[in-house]
């Protein structure tokens, strides 16, 4: 089976959670003898890019041809705050750079070109900024259209609202598709609910996590530490750590909170922990790379991850790798996956703090925690997502 | 002549509210009324009263015989949200066919942590139910079943003639339940031991479709019971089978009903425990190691198997001595009702991860839950402990202490 798919990123070239998706699920095709042709946009000329990219081929052999398309693309979401700019009124733009909607057609167009000149059984494309390709290329193909959606509009806008042209090609891609692939039951239920998409055509396809062992020095501070790792954007509910901060540290002063990746709401953040008086306390690091978000993990003695909307969340997944119990959102589809989790409502800062203080407190708590986190762990993979990918193609190509 | 003994535990823990680290220090109340009092007149309704005036229909119409434990926080709840109920216990016990056996008073694990704590929730259990059914309870029967050597022993230094436990085959090894046995390094008590297969078939198989038995009628299982070899039968099961665990449209209440007629068909009767213990032993049986009536295994890891529950049941006993010094009564109240066995199961992990959820009930959903609430409330009480004012006999101890 031949499969021509469409993503916009491709590690080591990424910014958030779709590039290693991308990878991990492929990795997991390619095993299963699928042939993988992966097209990408073309990265920025000021990373070395080439390199990095031939070094992925040879990770999966000749069975995953990586393609580039060129594109003046900057990462996938840089922003204003988004609140900000409903306020102001504003359009897309501030959210996703001006060039980006020329950037979707143009990707769509050079997508109908390679699927003239390519042989292939189906078509997948991830996200929205490649559904337009997807679209494009079933239409020069005739082939049958996968569309995965890693997530939608109203999860990077928090469900505060949503740019209608990016919900329109949303809609229009999933509509157009033979199967719709969430990556959980929470994404197949906001799809139905607010793209109208029919429920037997959406099959989940659970993300997993690479097993690689991190190999850095542990780093413990002398306090207790409590983690959040991810874009501060009002998507990952930045704001309720800090609220939760505050509330523990009313019940145990000497707690530090390390705030890890950047976003356009980290000023924000910074002022709402100074304002708090807690300022001492939250540390900011500022976005990391590599090996240091492995260290960051290690360094606390628990992650929170409390998303307002989101689609899986593999920040979870990396942190119970790294040996650190963790708190999630119950707005997340990680959440399905994780039965053995603290989970609490994104909104609910009491509850959020009355859990981080338990695990800070009771050490049989956390290790009971982790430990059956790990076995957790151990038993998602991307070979099984890959396996749940695998029928939904041969589904749609009635085999 | 065999003779069958029935015995129903009844039991009710006093659920705990959702309790912050923010409430530590600030609210003193435990317990989850609301959801308590929903719980008791849901099965009061569904179970405790139809249930027993079904018996006491058998009782007096086919002369069927029964006992019971009621649990110390189960007659709490009785009292407090259903007075119905515990009155139809009391109808029962006029009748002179049912007996009330005790237990400890807060369904406590206490016999694994505190020899003292369990001695004195057994007196407590003891003068209760004498107080509320006017019979001085003769058998011992332990939470859970949780049974070995040195509670038996303990049992009859406290004047009991008899003690449950399971009838698990790895200490019978090929003997049968079905007989009265004597406690190893026992004197005179009498050991009477669940027929766990027989027992089963009504409390958990009863309406199982998938169970080549099914559907199981009177006649069938009169016909079983008949074919038993030894003295006694004992049926021991959960009381809440009854229309609670199964259902009234399985068709439990019926087959209770038409039970007591089919036995007539053979040369069957119904004894109490303490008619049951009047028969002779057969033989000695030893149980060194702690089993329970609980899980495949038998054994007490479903409250204390893994590492959040030893440390909520360690921390738990550690304030034993200074709480009881305090003297007060609220204090000592609230401590000996975390005690109950329910709080460490909800901790279990092992159903939890199974995913077992026909086995695994929590009312707190998971059993990380489970010990936050119950951990935060050891908290609160640790720090009542601090700001109480020493009793009377405690401040003489200190000042005893001074002049030494």
């Amino acid at each position: 089976m031949k499969v021509l798919m469409f993503g916009w990123e491709f590690p080591p070239f990424y910014s958030g959670g779709l590039g290693p998706a991308c990878a991990g699920l492929t990795k997991g095709l390619v095993k299963k003898g699928v042939e993988v042709t992966f097209v990408i946009p073309r990265k920025p000329s000021d990373i070395k890019t080439h390199v990095n990219l031939v070094s992925a081929e040879e990770v999966f052999g000749e069975k995953l041809i990586i393609k580039e398309i060129p594109s003046l693309l900057t990462p996938y979401i840089n922003s204003e705050s988004y609140k900000d700019m409903l306020k102001k009124g504003g359009g897309g733009s501030e959210l996703y750079g001006a060039n980006l909607f020329e950037e979707v057609k143009r990707y769509a167009l050079a997508a109908r070109k390679i699927a003239e000149q390519e042989s292939f059984d189906i078509i997948h494309a991830h996200d929205w900024l490649t559904f337009l390709a997807g679209i494009e290329a079933k239409k020069v193909s005739k082939k049958p259209l996968v569309t995965h959606v890693h997530a939608t509009e109203f999860d990077r806008t928090g469900r505060q609202g949503v740019n209608q042209h990016v919900y329109d090609i949303e809609k229009q891609g999933m509509e157009a598709a033979d199967a719709v692939t969430p990556v959980s039951h929470f994404t197949k239920e906001l799809i139905v609910q607010h793209y109208g998409i029919n429920p037997d055509k959406i099959h989940v396809v659970h993300n997993a996590v690479e097993f690689e062992k991190a190999d850095v020095e542990p780093h413990k501070l002398p306090q207790k530490t409590v983690l959040f790792l991810g874009r501060v954007t009002i998507q990952k509910g930045p704001d309720y750590f800090i609220d939760a901060a505050k509330k523990v540290i009313e019940v145990y002063p000497d707690v530090r909170f390390v705030v890890a990746g950047s976003g356009d709401m980290t000023g924000k953040m910074i002022e709402r922990a100074s304002h708090y008086g807690i300022g001492d306390k939250v540390l900011f690091t500022g976005f990391l790379r590599g090996p240091d978000i492995d260290r960051a993990y290690r360094m606390a003695d628990v992650y929170v991850m409390p998303s307002v909307s989101e689609p899986f969340g593999l920040t979870p997944l990396e942190a119970i790798k790294n040996g650190t119990p963790v708190i999630i959102s119950k707005q997340s589809g990680v959440s399905e996956v994780l039965k053995n989790a603290l989970k609490v409502d994104f909104w609910d800062v009491n509850e959020l703090a009355n859990k981080i203080c338990a695990v800070l407190r009771h050490q049989p708590l956390k290790d009971e925690l982790l430990s059956q986190e790990q076995r957790e762990l151990g038993s998602i993979s991307w070979d099984k997502s890959a396996d749940t990918c695998y029928d939904v193609y041969r589904k749609v190509l009635g085999r | 002549m065999t003779s069958i003994c029935f015995y129903f535990q009844v039991h009710q823990p006093s659920r705990l509210r959702h309790y912050s680290v923010f409430d530590i220090g600030k609210n003193h109340y435990y317990f989850d009324d609301k959801k308590n009092k929903e719980v008791i007149e849901k099965v009061a309704g569904k179970c405790y009263l139809p249930t027993n005036a079904l018996i006491l229909d058998l009782i007096k119409n086919k002369n069927v015989k029964a006992s019971y434990s009621i649990s110390g926080t189960a007659l709490d709840q009785f009292e407090r949200f259903a007075p119905d109920v515990l009155e139809s216990f009391q109808r029962l016990a006029d009748t002179g066919n049912v007996e009330f056996l005790t237990e400890t008073e807060h369904h406590a694990l206490a016999s694994l942590y505190s020899k003292k704590e369990f001695v004195e929730q057994i007196n407590l259990h003891t003068k209760r139910i004498k107080n509320l059914f006017g019979q001085k309870p003769k058998i011992f029967r332990n939470t859970e079943l949780i049974y070995n050597n040195e509670i038996a022993k303990l049992a009859e230094s406290m004047g009991f003639k008899g003690i449950l436990a399971e009838g698990w085959d790895p200490i019978l090894e090929w003997r049968s339940p079905n007989f009265v046995y004597r406690p190893a390094g026992t004197k005179k008590i009498k050991l009477l031991l669940k027929n766990y297969k027989l027992s089963d078939d009504v409390a958990f198989r009863f309406s199982n479709k998938g169970w080549t038995e099914w559907p199981l009628t009177a006649p069938k299982y009169a016909a079983w019971l008949n074919s038993v070899q030894g003295q006694v039968i004992n049926l021991f099961m959960d009381y809440e089978t009854f229309g609670e665990h199964q259902w009234e449209d399985t068709g439990i209440f019926n087959f209770m009903r038409q039970l007591p007629h089919e036995v007539g068909n053979y040369n069957i009767d119904f004894k109490t425990p303490s008619e049951a213990i009047k028969m002779d032993s057969v033989a000695e049986l030893s149980v060194p190691n702690t089993i329970s009536w609980a899980d495949l295994e038998r054994d007490t890891s479903a409250w204390t198997g893994n590492r959040m529950q030893q440390s909520a049941l360690t921390e738990l006993y550690k304030l034993e001595n200074e709480i009881k010094a305090t003297g007060d009564k609220e204090l000592i109240s609230d401590w000996r009702n975390l005690q109950t066995s329910d709080h460490f199961y909800y901790m279990c992990i092992k159903y939890f991860s199974d995913g077992d959820v026909h086995k695994y009930f929590n009312p707190y959903n998971t059993p990380y839950d489970a010990y936050i609430i119950f951990m935060n409330i050891i908290n609160d009480i640790s720090q009542r402990l601090k700001n109480s004012k020493p009793s009377a006999y405690a401040r003489f101890l200190n000042l005893m202490r001074k002049i030494k």
